[in-house]
């Protein structure tokens, strides 16, 4: 099985500990990884505020850097979701989408494809399970509150596997923290009142970490709690399973 | 970087004890859908076949609406066909006009706010009297609906008891719900019985009987169709649907969705005049012929108006209905504010995260998100896309599509973490007004990576 890594832009520039964790968790459990040093973005920012055409090359580009790989693996449910319901329509009259296939959040692709049942590390801690939007409602990594389908969490599934843990979620489970890219700052103020609402949530919980798959929303909560001085602290799913390693 | 919209909701925000009890208020809205939602085992069946019904029905509705009409014609019913908002008006007075009818009395209908009705009759010298409850209020406000199922969720009962103080003399500082109901129902009860007209919206016509089928809690739709003997119905061309077999798939889903019951106190039926009387339908297309044209957004047709959306959905709670540009607000206000006129209201496509909750909860499956994701699209050929934001997505694309200018950018990156902090957080960097910025790496991943550092 070959593995290719997609570690989205702003987990590159910002966030590099979560790519180095996905990478080690990969290689303990499938061994070989490749990355592609040629990728930058998957286009999503430019697409959800309205210029998807300018998605077009870094798909094509996408397309060619994975196109040896069986799965593509990434640290980030959004940009997972983007490519796998946008880039064949982007793609479209220009040759047959693959990435599609393969493209997998990397919680997804443990539980769905590795099917793992036990990990090595230990992390003693209470977290809240920030359940993003996109994980959710697009690629279902666990049932949807709006919906009546038997109850499911994917990420809780795997948590569960690291010894000590204590996962915890908060009310309102899957309401969206309002980061949603240019949106952040195309209505600052309802943005910020949305992730000040999900922080509080998150901290009644009592949890000493949020956590999740998107370090997009845990990105924006964090500078939320920065601006109010909330010692809640932040953590990737993938940092989690990862520990240990 | 800013629309019309996201300013609104920065005022509404700013009263922050109301607004936190605005987005409450619509929260235990949801709530009360979602546990009606599981109630019912086969709740996800019946979405997915309401889905369809429409589908279907939108799809050959040249023959639905035909089979209403004349059915409702067979029943005795005076059917008439409005192409625009200005001919269903012309309508409505001139049925009022042959009457002799002074005073109308109306149950709730978004189609008539769409069509500005009340203002026109009014400037003809009608008595126009809305009876919804909600409405009442708004109404002797002088204030549009917020909401199209709850139009005055945003106002408390001290604003009502003040307000019925002035126009309905009620107690000086009684602003207790009970007390103002029924002072309600008392003003409302002469309204009725002075009423020339009554006019209804309607949530279903049935194509194979002629019906027409009206949902309320209030009784008030059975009140103004049972003093006087003239009743008129407006009504959009989308609200057909073929039979009872499918409107038991509706009923089943429009109440629990809307206000989590299990169905409205009142699901009124109404075939036919009652003796001595005249029923008059008016079938209003008003743009929607067009729009089952539309590819991206014909969707829109299957809506039932249950307001589920509004109430799931984020930006809705915490801007509140007034800071969207068009009558309807929320998801589904979005697309329809755009198929309306899609210059006059692009300032509410900005209003969604894109969470998708509302594509979740809509009774119809209507795909709201994707649609507005498509709107955006559209806005640079509307030159209606901001400048700003423009730039952003052209200045990103240019570094994303030369991945060593991108290597090189993230390599200095760092240096925004050192900056003064007035050189960050001021009036340009709109991230920076509740949120400090994230911290660039020192060391991004590819560097790692090429470095041979990630093991």
């Amino acid at each position: 099985m070959k593995i290719g890594l997609f570690v989205p832009c702003y987990v590159d520039a910002v966030f590099p500990e979560v790519g180095v964790a996905t990478y080690k968790l990969l290689k303990h459990l499938v061994g070989e990884v490749d990355y592609p040093l040629n990728q930058t973005c998957c286009g999503q920012p430019m697409a959800n505020a309205g210029f998807e055409q300018k998605a077009v090359p870094l798909a094509e580009r996408f397309e060619e850097m994975f196109k040896g790989c069986d799965y593509v693996v990434a640290p980030s449910a959004s940009c997972a979701a983007f490519v796998k319901l946008n880039y064949p329509r982007l793609l479209e009259g220009k040759h047959f989408c693959q990435s599609s296939d393969k493209i997998m959040d990397v919680c997804e692709f443990l539980h769905d494809i590795l099917k793992v049942k036990q990990l090595p590390g230990k992390f003693p801690h209470k977290v809240s399970l920030h359940n993003s939007c996109h994980g959710v409602r697009e690629l279902q990594l666990s049932s949807a509150s709006e919906l009546n389908i038997p109850s499911y969490s994917k990420i809780k599934d795997l948590l569960s596997l690291v010894e000590g843990i204590t996962v915890l979620e908060p009310k309102n489970v899957d309401e969206c923290c309002g980061f949603g890219g240019m949106f952040s700052v195309e209505e600052p103020d309802v943005s910020v009142r949305m992730g000040t609402d999900k922080l509080n949530n998150h901290i009644a919980t009592g949890a000493e970490y949020i956590t999740g798959p998107d370090s997009s929303c845990l990105m924006h909560m964090q500078g939320i709690a920065k601006r109010l001085h909330k010692p809640i602290k932040f953590i990737h799913v993938v940092q989690i399973l990862a520990a240990g390693l | 970087m800013s629309t019309k919209h996201s300013r609104a909701a920065r005022l509404f925000l700013a009263q922050k004890e109301d607004s936190q009890w605005h987005n409450q208020s619509l929260w235990y809205v949801r709530e009360k859908r979602d546990s009606f939602a599981m109630g019912l085992p086969e709740w996800e069946e019946l979405r997915r076949l309401s889905s369809e019904i429409k589908r279907h029905t939108i799809t050959h509705l040249d023959k639905y609406v035909e089979q209403f009409a004349q059915q409702a014609e067979a029943n005795g019913v005076i059917v008439h066909w409005a192409k625009d908002a200005q001919e269903h008006n012309n309508i409505v007075y001139d049925i009022l006009k042959q009457h002799q009818a002074k005073k109308l009395v109306k149950s709730k209908s978004m189609l008539t706010e769409e069509c500005h009705l009340n203002d026109y009759l009014i400037s003809k010298g009608i008595d126009v009297v809305e009876t919804d409850l909600g409405e009442r209020i708004l109404q002797l406000m002088k204030i549009p609906p917020a909401h199209i199922v709850m139009p005055a969720i945003h106002l408390k009962r001290q604003q009502v008891g003040k307000l019925f103080e002035e126009k309905l003399h009620t107690e000086k500082g009684n602003s207790d719900p009970t007390y103002l109901a029924h002072a309600a129902r008392l003003h409302l009860r002469n309204e009725f019985m002075t009423a020339d007209a009554g006019m209804t919206g309607a949530n279903f016509g049935v194509a194979a009987t002629g019906d027409v089928v009206v949902c309320t809690n209030e009784g008030n739709a059975d009140m103004s169709t049972s003093l006087p003997k003239l009743h008129i119905v407006s009504m959009g061309i989308e609200k057909i649907i073929p039979n009872y077999d499918s409107l038991s798939v509706f009923v089943r889903l429009l109440a629990r969705s809307a206000t989590g019951q299990p169905s409205t106190t009142y699901t009124s039926h109404f075939r036919k005049a009652r003796p001595g009387g005249e029923m008059h339908i008016v079938l209003v297309d008003n743009g929607r012929s067009d729009i089952i044209g539309n590819e991206g957004h014909w969707e829109t047709l299957k809506c039932l108006r249950c307001g589920a959306c509004m109430n799931t959905c984020p930006v809705y709670r915490r801007s509140g209905g007034y800071s969207y540009t068009y009558f309807i607000p929320g998801p589904i206000g979005i697309n329809l504010g755009m198929l309306r006129s899609p210059k006059e209201y692009s300032d509410n496509v900005s209003a969604c995260s894109l969470c998708c909750s509302c594509d979740n909860v809509c009774p119809a499956k209507v795909n709201l998100s994707e649609q507005i994701y498509r709107w955006r699209q559209d806005l640079d050929s509307l030159h209606k896309a901001n400048q700003m934001k423009k730039f952003i997505s052209n200045r990103l694309t240019y570094i994303y599509n030369h991945p060593k200018l991108y290597r090189m950018c993230l390599k200095f990156a760092p240096i925004i973490n050192h900056l003064p902090r007035f050189m960050v957080y001021n009036g340009l960097n709109a991230w920076g007004e509740g949120r400090e910025l994230p911290t660039f790496a020192k060391h991004s991943f590819g560097s790692m990576w090429k470095k041979g550092k990630v093991k």
